[in-house]
C-alpha cells in the first residue's frame, strides 16, 4: 500500500514537472509571436532552452529513478547551460550590429557609449594622422 | 499518465505552432534562427515526454545531440549575418 502510494505521488510529481516544462515552451512560443523586437524575443526564447529542459530532465530522472541515468542527464543540461548563453550572445551581438532591434524600447544602452567613444577616438586618430605629412 | 501525455502534447503543439509562425514571418534571419532554436527545444521536450510515457530511453542521445546542433546552427548564422557586408 505504501509502495503504491509513493508510486502515485511520484507519478503526480512527474506529471507536474512535464506540464510545467511544456508551459515554459508555450511561454516561449507566445513570447516569440507577441514581443516586438529581436532582443525581447530572445528573452522569451531562453525559457524552454534552460528551465524547460531542466524540468523535463527532472521528470525523466524521477520517472526512471536509476543512478546510471543521472550523469547523462547532467551532461545534457550542463552542455545546454554552457552553449545557450554563447549562442544568445552571438545572436544578440549580430542583432545589435545589424540594427535588428528597436532602440526606442531600450531603457539603457551601455554599449552605445562605448561605441560612440571608440568612434570619437578613431576620428581623433585619423585627424592626427592627417595633420602629419602623408607618407604614401 | 496518458492524459498528462495528451495535455503536454497539446501545449507543445501550440508552442511549436507559435514558434513556426515566427520562423515563417521573420522579419530578420536572426528572428528565424531564434524561432528554430525554440522549435528544436520543443522537439527535445516532446522526445523527453515520449521517453517518460513509453518507458524506454531510446531518444536520450538525441537530447544531447540536439543542444550541439542548435548551438552550432545559431552561432553559424550569427557569424554569417555579422560578416556580411
Amino acid at each position: 500500500m505504501i509502495v503504491e502510494n509513493s508510486q502515485s505521488v511520484l507519478d503526480v510529481v512527474v506529471a507536474v514537472l512535464l506540464i510545467s516544462g511544456a508551459l515554459m515552451s508555450l511561454a516561449a512560443g507566445v513570447g516569440l509571436v507577441r514581443f516586438p523586437d529581436l532582443l525581447s524575443r530572445m528573452h522569451a526564447a531562453t525559457k524552454p532552452q534552460v528551465l524547460g529542459l531542466l524540468l523535463f530532465l527532472l521528470a525523466l530522472a524521477v520517472e526512471f529513478r536509476s543512478w546510471a541515468l543521472i550523469p547523462v542527464l547532467l551532461v545534457c543540461w550542463i552542455f545546454q547551460l554552457l552553449t545557450s548563453p554563447v549562442s544568445a550572445h552571438m545572436v544578440g551581438r549580430a542583432g545589435y550590429r545589424t540594427r535588428h532591434m528597436r532602440r526606442d524600447l531600450l531603457t539603457i544602452d551601455e554599449l552605445d557609449d562605448v561605441v560612440e567613444k571608440a568612434a570619437r577616438q578613431r576620428k581623433d586618430d585619423r585627424r592626427k594622422k592627417g595633420a602629419q605629412p602623408d607618407p604614401g | 499518465m496518458t492524459v498528462v501525455a495528451y495535455v503536454v502534447g497539446a501545449i507543445l503543439a501550440v508552442a511549436a505552432a507559435c514558434a513556426l509562425y515566427r520562423a515563417a514571418r521573420g522579419p530578420s534571419i536572426l528572428d528565424r534562427v531564434l524561432a528554430l532554436d525554440v522549435v528544436l527545444a520543443i522537439i527535445g521536450a516532446a522526445l523527453a515526454t515520449r521517453m517518460v510515457v513509453t518507458g524506454n530511453l531510446d531518444n536520450l542521445v538525441f537530447l544531447v545531440v540536439a543542444s550541439v546542433v542548435g548551438f552550432i546552427g545559431s552561432v553559424t548564422v550569427a557569424r554569417f549575418v555579422t560578416d556580411r557586408k
